[in-house]
């Protein structure tokens, strides 16, 4: 049986300023899957995301997270019901230490991680609580960015890059923690270059070009369909 | 007499306690510049006219309701922090984004409207508010005869400056405000209503102008200029301590009354320009002011 769709996509048009930068994007993301957005820099991944969560100048459209339609909501009845956002610049915030930060966003609904089940999952962390935010290592900020929004109850996550720029270890550590989160039945939406990383942890593709989803590929063939996947994403 | 290097110490003592109350308003009033600045951005020039209202509306309270100094602490504040609120709502909500210029213009303009509108009602000469009767007197300290409500003015300015740093440096509330200084649509995207946050921190900020202005009234003339005069040797205080630092703006806002209090005993003629002459200095060695973080 097919899970119920969390996040629904259809249509979505955005824009900065003048510059038109998401033409028409069509996705979906079903309940407890982990749904990858792959494609060139520029292509609107990030702007998907953003768009998703109320945060770009001007949208259209229609997203539907739940079956509500979030178009017309701000922000932060948007992250209300049940979303999360972890962004690329990851967003540690600097006048306020460890701990702080990962206890700023509020609980959106029952259910999150308590403070022992995200420190078991990111050990790091709980040495460092009284750093402040920036202090600490890229790979650091970037387990405290995912870690603040496990707390709050949320069950659909926008991750956007989070293995930009880590070491190896770090970006092996990220996917075991995302795939532990799949087990647990977070609905994850990931947007990744690094496609050989999105290929082991997410169920689906889609590939974006020019602001649209032009491609869908799954995780069981992606092996034929490697050279599609080259053209889409050679530079 | 006891003199202390050449000054008598009465006078030295004197001067000091008179530096003491004008930095305790220097901090209140940068204090709160120094909150509206951080999320809203905005130059909060209407700072000064709102400290006026804060005197003139506990002086109506008295005069028109016979309602006395002390629910006016608690009264004028709040009612000033609403008309805060209200310019916040229908003004400057519309200037988010813009340069910082726009949002000088307006809340100078605004000033100007608010002001003017008093000398209109009151005219310029300065109307006298009683000294409630608990802190009237004072104690003769040996060295210097302090007045109560000049101590209770100090007393109660350090208390709500202290209050007001650990809120914002210690609290849950001031995790958020912090956080939205810094990043407001992350915060926003989080799940917290950032721009009812921005309407209530703009009316805290001028509601603690307004409690000033009903500390102020006693001591002061209530007078419609009685801001415009303070408010530029404020804004040397916040450019001194650092725009948007809370800690600085309250270390510097007392500094400076003392050095300014010091400058009368030993180089009278100064008093009036030192603060200035410490701004310039301060801008060429640390150009983000002395708690300030460069940007």
């Amino acid at each position: 049986m097919v899970a119920a769709p969390v996040l629904e996509v259809s249509d979505l048009h955005a824009w900065y300023g003048e510059s038109h930068v998401l033409h028409g994007m069509e996705f979906v993301v079903r309940e407890g899957e982990v749904v990858t957005l792959l494609g060139r820099n520029g292509a609107g991944k990030t702007t998907t995301i953003k768009a998703i969560m109320g945060v770009v100048p001007k949208r259209r459209g229609s997203i539907r997270i739940r079956g509500s339609e979030t178009i017309a909501l701000p922000p932060h009845r948007i992250a209300r019901l049940g979303i999360a956002w972890c962004p690329e610049e990851r967003g540690i915030f600097a006048s306020l230490n460890v701990l702080e930060n990962l206890l700023l966003p509020p609980v959106v609904a029952p259910g999150g991680l308590s403070r022992a089940q995200i420190f078991a999952l990111f050990p790091n962390l709980a040495e460092r609580l009284s750093s402040q935010g920036t202090k600490l290592s890229g790979g650091e900020q970037q387990m405290l960015a995912i870690a603040r929004i496990l707390r709050t109850g949320a069950r659909i996550l926008l991750l956007d890059e989070p293995t930009e720029g880590l070491a190896p270890v770090i970006v092996q550590q990220i996917g075991r923690t995302i795939r532990k989160l799949k087990e647990e039945g977070f609905t994850i939406l990931l947007v990744e270059q690094n496609f050989r990383f999105a290929a082991r942890i997410a169920d689906r593709h889609y590939i974006v070009e020019h602001g649209r989803v032009v491609d869908e590929i799954a995780s069981a063939e992606v092996g034929p369909a490697q050279e599609r996947l080259v053209t889409y994403l050679a530079v | 007499m006891v003199e202390i290097l050449g000054v008598p110490a009465p006078a030295l003592f004197g001067q000091l306690l008179l530096g003491l109350i004008n930095g305790a308003f220097y901090a209140m009033l940068s204090l709160g510049l120094a909150v509206i600045f951080g999320l809203l951005n905005i130059i909060n020039f209407t700072h000064g006219a709102q400290y006026m209202m804060g005197a003139f509306t506990a002086w109506m309270l008295l005069n028109w309701f016979g309602i006395g100094y002390w629910w006016s602490l608690l009264l004028a504040p709040l009612f000033v922090g609403l008309t805060g609120i209200a310019i916040e709502r229908l003004l400057l909500k519309r200037l988010a984004g813009l340069d910082h210029l726009y949002g000088l213009l307006l809340t100078f303009g605004l000033a100007l409207v608010i002001q003017g509108l008093y000398r209109n009602e009151f005219g310029s000469t300065g109307l006298p508010y009683a000294i409630p009767a608990e802190l009237r007197g004072g104690q003769n300290l040996g060295f210097m005869f302090l007045p109560n409500y000049r101590a209770w003015v100090v007393v109660v300015s350090l208390a709500v400056c202290l209050a007001t740093w650990l809120v914002i440096e210690k609290t849950r509330l001031g995790s958020y405000l912090r956080a939205a200084t810094e990043n407001p649509t992350l915060v926003q995207a989080m799940g917290i209503d950032v721009p009812k946050m921005v309407t209530l921190t703009y009316g805290f900020g001028v509601a603690l102008a307004a409690f000033a202005g009903v500390l102020a009234a006693p001591i002061y003339q209530v007078s419609p200029l009685m801001g415009a005069d303070l408010i530029i040797v404020v804004f040397a205080v916040v450019v001194i301590g650092g725009m948007g630092s809370i800690l600085g703006s309250i270390v510097t806002g007392f500094g400076l009354g003392v050095i300014e209090g010091l400058t009368k005993v030993f180089w009278p003629q100064a008093s009036a320009t030192v603060i200035f002459v410490i701004m310039a200095i301060v801008l060429l060695l640390r150009p983000a002011g002395l708690f300030g973080r460069a940007s």
